[in-house]
């Protein structure tokens, strides 16, 4: 049945050797000590720490910082199995306290607060002004699904504003959402005023005040066991400090 | 694959379980990596046996949205599969039976989809299908459909993510197959479609089955595409690896039993087509 294909098969293994051991020889230089800093953080950070990891690596000469950007309760199950990291950034208190629940983690600091817009495609297609604009049967919506932080700060604004809105598709995390306004997909979208910034040109911004109602704090808590030590929580203090406010603020974040 | 007995009458393919076998020791230099790799197949499922849930196990596959997305991805993934065989199977005929200048790279083009991570494939569809997109445009002031956001748009998605697995699998057979049946039908007056239709793809058969199961598993699992081109929305575009996506990231034991409900369901569903269609001579 596969006999031709099997030469397809047979390669297989072999790419998947080669595969792990590029990983592999990753691994030596993470045991060395307090050279290098694993920051695990939400995707909605990955600008901001990008250039504060560059900042700490100009400021402390040796040392690397290394990121890894996803879903906050992602990155929170996986520090939770064992994933060897130094500091953890979250943006919700929710996905901060699984780590904390499980004594994996120190004190969580709270660094920088982030609000809800209305993102809508360059010219605004639509015409959306406010809110309930939103609720409109010819406005396509997306939304970030309710297990994901900004789409619980959604629900939550929309409860708020007494709305009723059917979206036509709940996005797996902020960036999806956003991506979906970038391609003029949808006339509308709820995400953070973060990833309005980030996309200027692409997408407009539209502030309404029930955001108020849904303020999502981003905690940030270095673990444990971090094998980084000391390193680990000197960067959760440039993130804290006022260099560390100054880029949030550019990007969009309030800092507390 | 399989070497008749030697003193023994030639024996089918399909008897090769009892005696036919050949006798002597088992060469532990293939014995050994098979069950290493079985192991390694095996394994992360046995993580999710133990780590399930068993006692709201029943409670929580009675919960309509299950059912929902599990008749969803099974829809789809079908209706996909269907689409496949009937755009991939001519496609693999062309890569294997004409020959045409650029083969090669024609070929290695049917692979993209596999090499390119599944929402990239996703957001390379919105480009082209999209609202704003090249096609789509089209398709939407001429004949106002749109796509993104519908279950039409998860089948575009599988398929275009599947579809390779069908084509190299019958392109494969249709190398493998013995042509000068296909000569003796075509000195005996039949046309190239009667050809095809009536000795290649029956010769064909069992591959083309084989890579209609791999499409349609494919399918079935598609998470990427699917989630960036149609979205997610219950009842209309959130299968199974989408509801389990969004399972993991409040309740991980959900997530588990979702996995293993469209696990046990899909198996059930491979074993009992083989024995109706595969295992037949």
């Amino acid at each position: 049945m596969f006999r031709r294909s099997s030469r397809w098969v047979a390669a297989l293994p072999v790419a998947l050797t080669l595969g792990l051991s590029g990983c592999g020889s990753g691994a030596p230089a993470a045991s060395a000590p307090a050279t290098e800093v694993t920051v695990f953080a939400a995707a909605s950070l990955t600008g901001t720490f990008t250039e504060l990891g560059k900042v700490f690596e100009a400021a402390h000469p040796g040392t690397t910082v290394r990121f890894n950007f996803g879903s906050s309760a992602t990155l929170a199950q996986q520090i939770t199995q064992g994933a060897p990291a130094d500091v953890f950034a979250a943006a919700s208190p929710a996905t901060m306290k699984t780590v904390t629940d499980a004594s994996l983690a120190g004190a969580p600091a709270t660094f920088a607060r982030n609000k809800l817009q209305i993102a809508v495609p360059a010219g605004n297609p639509a015409g959306v002004d406010e809110l309930k604009d939103l609720a409109d049967p010819k406005v396509k919506v997306a939304l970030c699904a309710e297990q994901v932080p900004c789409g619980a700060a959604a629900v939550k604004a929309l409860d708020a504003a007494g709305l009723k809105v059917t979206p036509v598709t709940l996005e797996q995390d902020v960036k999806a959402t956003l991506t979906k306004v970038e391609l003029g997909e949808v006339d509308a979208a709820l995400v953070y005023r973060t990833d309005v910034t980030a996309s200027a040109g692409k997408v407009q911004g539209i502030e309404f005040p029930e955001a108020d109602t849904a303020i999502n704090d981003y905690p940030i808590a270095t673990l444990t066991k971090a094998p980084a030590g000391d390193l680990a929580r000197r960067f959760a203090d440039l993130v804290l400090s006022q260099r560390g406010k100054d880029v949030l603020a550019k990007a969009g974040f309030e800092t507390p | 694959m399989v070497t008749p007995d030697r003193t023994g009458p030639v024996s089918p393919p399909s008897g090769f379980a009892g005696r036919s076998a050949p006798s002597g020791r088992l060469p532990w230099m293939l014995v050994l990596p098979a069950l290493l790799g079985l192991v390694f197949l095996v394994l992360p499922l046995a993580g999710l046996l133990v780590r399930a849930p068993w006692a709201t196990l029943l409670e929580r596959l009675a919960e309509p949205q299950v059912l929902e997305a599990l008749r969803l991805s099974l829809v789809c993934a079908t209706v996909a599969t269907a689409a496949c065989l009937l755009l991939g199977v001519p496609l693999a005929w062309l890569l294997a039976r004409v020959d045409f200048p650029g083969r090669r790279l024609v070929r290695a083009l049917v692979t993209v989809p596999l090499v390119l991570p599944p929402v990239v494939g996703g957001v390379a569809l919105l480009l082209v299908l999209g609202r704003r997109g090249l096609a789509g445009q089209w398709l939407d002031t001429t004949f106002g459909i749109t796509l993104p956001f519908t279950t039409a748009g998860v089948i575009v998605a599988e398929a275009f993510v599947a579809m390779p697995f069908l084509v190299i699998s019958v392109e494969g057979a249709l190398r493998g197959a013995d042509q000068r049946f296909e000569e003796a039908a075509a000195t005996l007056g039949a046309s190239r479609w009667t050809v095809f239709r009536r000795v290649t793809l029956p010769l064909i058969m069992p591959g083309v089955v084989a890579g209609a199961v791999l499409c349609w598993a494919r399918a079935l699992g598609e998470f990427g595409a699917t989630i960036t081109f149609a979205g997610n929305f219950p009842g209309t575009t959130r299968t199974m690896p989408l509801a389990v996506y969004l399972a993991l990231e409040t309740e991980p034991e959900a997530a588990i039993v979702l996995s293993l409900v469209l696990l046990a369901v899909s198996v059930i569903i491979l074993v009992s087509l083989r024995d109706r269609w595969v295992s037949a001579p």
